[in-house]
């Protein structure tokens, strides 16, 4: 944790006012009742809400309800000051209590949480600490403490998004803007401007670098970028289509998409060696390519059996066998960071879902009822899954848990939001 | 309403006196690929017909790359003036928005390239055409409809 907040530091903070906001438009049949007391302070008001910020993130996994401060009837800033009967009148089951101290510029924040139907401790007091730039992180990482504790899963809240934003007016006035946000949209910063289409982005597994496609050379090309520098790389140039970056597990290579030889195919790319692998070999259109969790097999959408669909290719021998076999077809596939799931663009009906295969019992799920959904990027704890949709005339992202109960919406305030890529954890 | 009725019968006059003053192309499929001159009409004289303007658009069915029958008039005008003129020409190959990102970015470079094959078949050189692809990146048409969509499945051959 430490570690990470040092990382932080070294940012460049441009941030600029929070470009997405989140609207809870499904939450889960049974949420878990959680009392998010506001912090005690020993000055005035901080420059972030921390108990705001912490009810918000676990409203946003959707499987808390956060007890509204109006409906509160104490506030407790120590364990001395819990009355439990307070909070069981209004049916909470977990209670958050603590308090902030600035000393010499910097803030240490000290939390508990009771077990209110045990009217018990479910965590030993615990701090935090961080400067006032900090204080967003330090709710985050409060937020993933009790998460993790009350629902066994490693919290996502103090992960990161990449997104591409657009404004498109026809051509003259174009403009695309590579993004990076915290996972609730807060403090959004600009990665990369460009006139021409971007899109693709994907993390590298340690958090440090994205790939990316973009056209500013007027042809499509893969370029990575290291985020805390902005420094970046063009790595392919070659004729034809350079596109669909992903990353494989230990980071060292990329597999893309490149029509080079004569249509789409599926080659990897060592980003140490720069040694080209060519992997599929068909006339068919082969793209889309995402590894899976152990970095022996390479998912990918093909056209080779008709319409789309999603194969599986060895990255030893180039063996070939298809995935997927419901629907009319499927693309963009991504597996679980457990390898379990394949999640995937579905249409059926003429309408575009998200679903969700059983990689072994090959059982399909739909996840989403919105209509032209795309660009599904799975959290690294492997329970949501944000993506990209329109809503009100605009493109928007969208989040839905793995389960599918809960659903949210980050609709921005300004272009149309597409093609979001979730970190890793940091 | 009487109101209603003259807007609508204005509205009515300006869009035909626009139509009177330029060919239409209708958004059916099957209308769209066929060669139309888009120059004014009224003042067309000998001289000018040999700088008309070539209807520079073709276009597919969904998530189709080949050719339609009713292209082939317009694109063998196409090969005539790149081959006679020896000019080379950039093909720009287009997808709707169904579907995902990078498959439509590949099935408009398919697009383009069923273009390209064919303009060489008629004896184009390779070397003068190149290839793009801007998948659903770059539509003509922004709904969320067939008539849009229709639009947007192309390929555009510019010079």
């Amino acid at each position: 944790m430490k570690n990470y907040l040092l990382f932080l530091v070294l940012f460049v903070s441009s941030f600029t006012q929070a470009q997405l906001t989140i609207e809870i438009s499904r939450g889960a049949d049974n949420p878990t009742r959680i009392a998010v007391v506001p912090m005690g302070t020993t000055g005035g008001p901080l420059a972030e809400d921390i108990s705001a910020i912490i009810s918000d993130d676990l409203e946003f996994s959707g499987q808390f309800a956060a007890i509204p401060r109006t409906d509160m009837l104490s506030f407790p800033k120590t364990e001395a000051e819990v009355f439990y009967r307070d909070w069981s009148v209004l049916k909470t089951e977990y209670l958050l209590i603590g308090n902030v101290e600035e000393r010499a510029g910097r803030y240490y924040a000290t939390y508990q949480l009771f077990d209110v139907l045990g009217q018990r401790k479910a965590l030993p007091k615990l701090s935090v600490d961080g400067t006032e730039a900090q204080l967003r992180d330090m709710a985050h990482h409060i937020s993933d403490k009790v998460y993790e504790t009350i629902t066994g899963i490693r919290g996502i809240f103090s992960t990161k998004l990449i997104y591409v934003e657009a404004f498109q007016q026809n051509g003259a006035n174009d403009k695309y803007r590579l993004m990076l946000s915290d996972v609730d949209g807060a403090r959004s910063r600009l990665l990369l401007e460009t006139q021409a289409p971007l899109m693709s982005p994907v993390w590298s597994p340690d958090g440090r670098r994205v790939a990316y496609v973009s056209f500013e050379s007027t042809r499509p090309a893969v370029y990575v970028q290291e985020i805390a520098t902005g420094r970046r790389e063009q790595v392919t140039n070659f004729t034809g289509l350079n596109g669909a970056p992903s990353w494989s597990p230990d980071g060292q290579k990329l597999a893309l998409v490149l029509s080079k030889d004569g249509n789409p195919e599926i080659y990897t790319l060592s980003l140490i060696t720069r040694q080209l692998t060519r992997l599929t070999n068909h006339f068919g259109i082969d793209t889309e390519p995402a590894w899976t969790a152990d970095g022996n097999a390479i998912m990918f959408t093909s056209n080779r059996g008709g319409r789309p669909q999603i194969y599986q290719v060895n990255v030893a021998t180039s063996q070939v066998e298809r995935v997927t076999f419901e629907g009319e077809q499927n693309t963009r596939g991504r597996v679980s960071p457990d390898g379990k799931n394949l999640v995937m663009v579905h249409q059926r009906n003429g309408t575009y879902h998200l679903a969700t295969q059983d990689l072994k019992t090959g059982n399909l799920r739909i996840l989403t009822e919105t209509d032209l959904d795309e660009s599904p990027t799975i959290a690294p704890n492997g329970a949501m899954l944000m993506y990209a949709t329109r809503f009100g005339g605009k493109g928007i992202l969208a989040a839905v848990s793995l389960d599918a109960r809960t659903r949210v919406r980050l609709p921005s305030k300004q272009g149309d939001v597409r093609e979001p890529a979730w970190s890793p954890f940091f | 309403m009487i109101t209603k009725a003259l807007k609508q019968g204005l509205t009515f006059a300006v869009i035909m006196s626009f139509l009177v003053g330029c060919s239409s192309s209708s958004t059916q499929d099957e209308d769209m690929s066929s060669a139309t001159s888009t120059a004014p009409a009224p003042t067309e004289t000998v001289n000018e017909v040999v700088e008309q303007e070539l209807e520079s658009i073709v276009y597919f069915d969904f998530d189709q790359a080949t050719l339609k029958p009713q292209t082939r008039a317009l694109l063998l005008a196409h090969a005539d003036r790149l081959k006679s003129s020896n000019s080379s020409a950039r093909l720009e190959g287009h997808a709707d928005e169904r579907g995902s990102r990078e498959y439509n970015i590949a099935l408009g470079e398919r697009r383009a390239n069923a273009v390209r094959d064919f303009l060489v078949l008629q004896g184009v050189s390779a070397s003068s055409l190149e290839v793009v692809s801007y998948g659903e990146e770059r539509p003509l048409a922004n709904g969320s409809d067939e008539s849009s969509y229709a639009q947007n499945r192309r390929v555009e051959v510019k010079y």
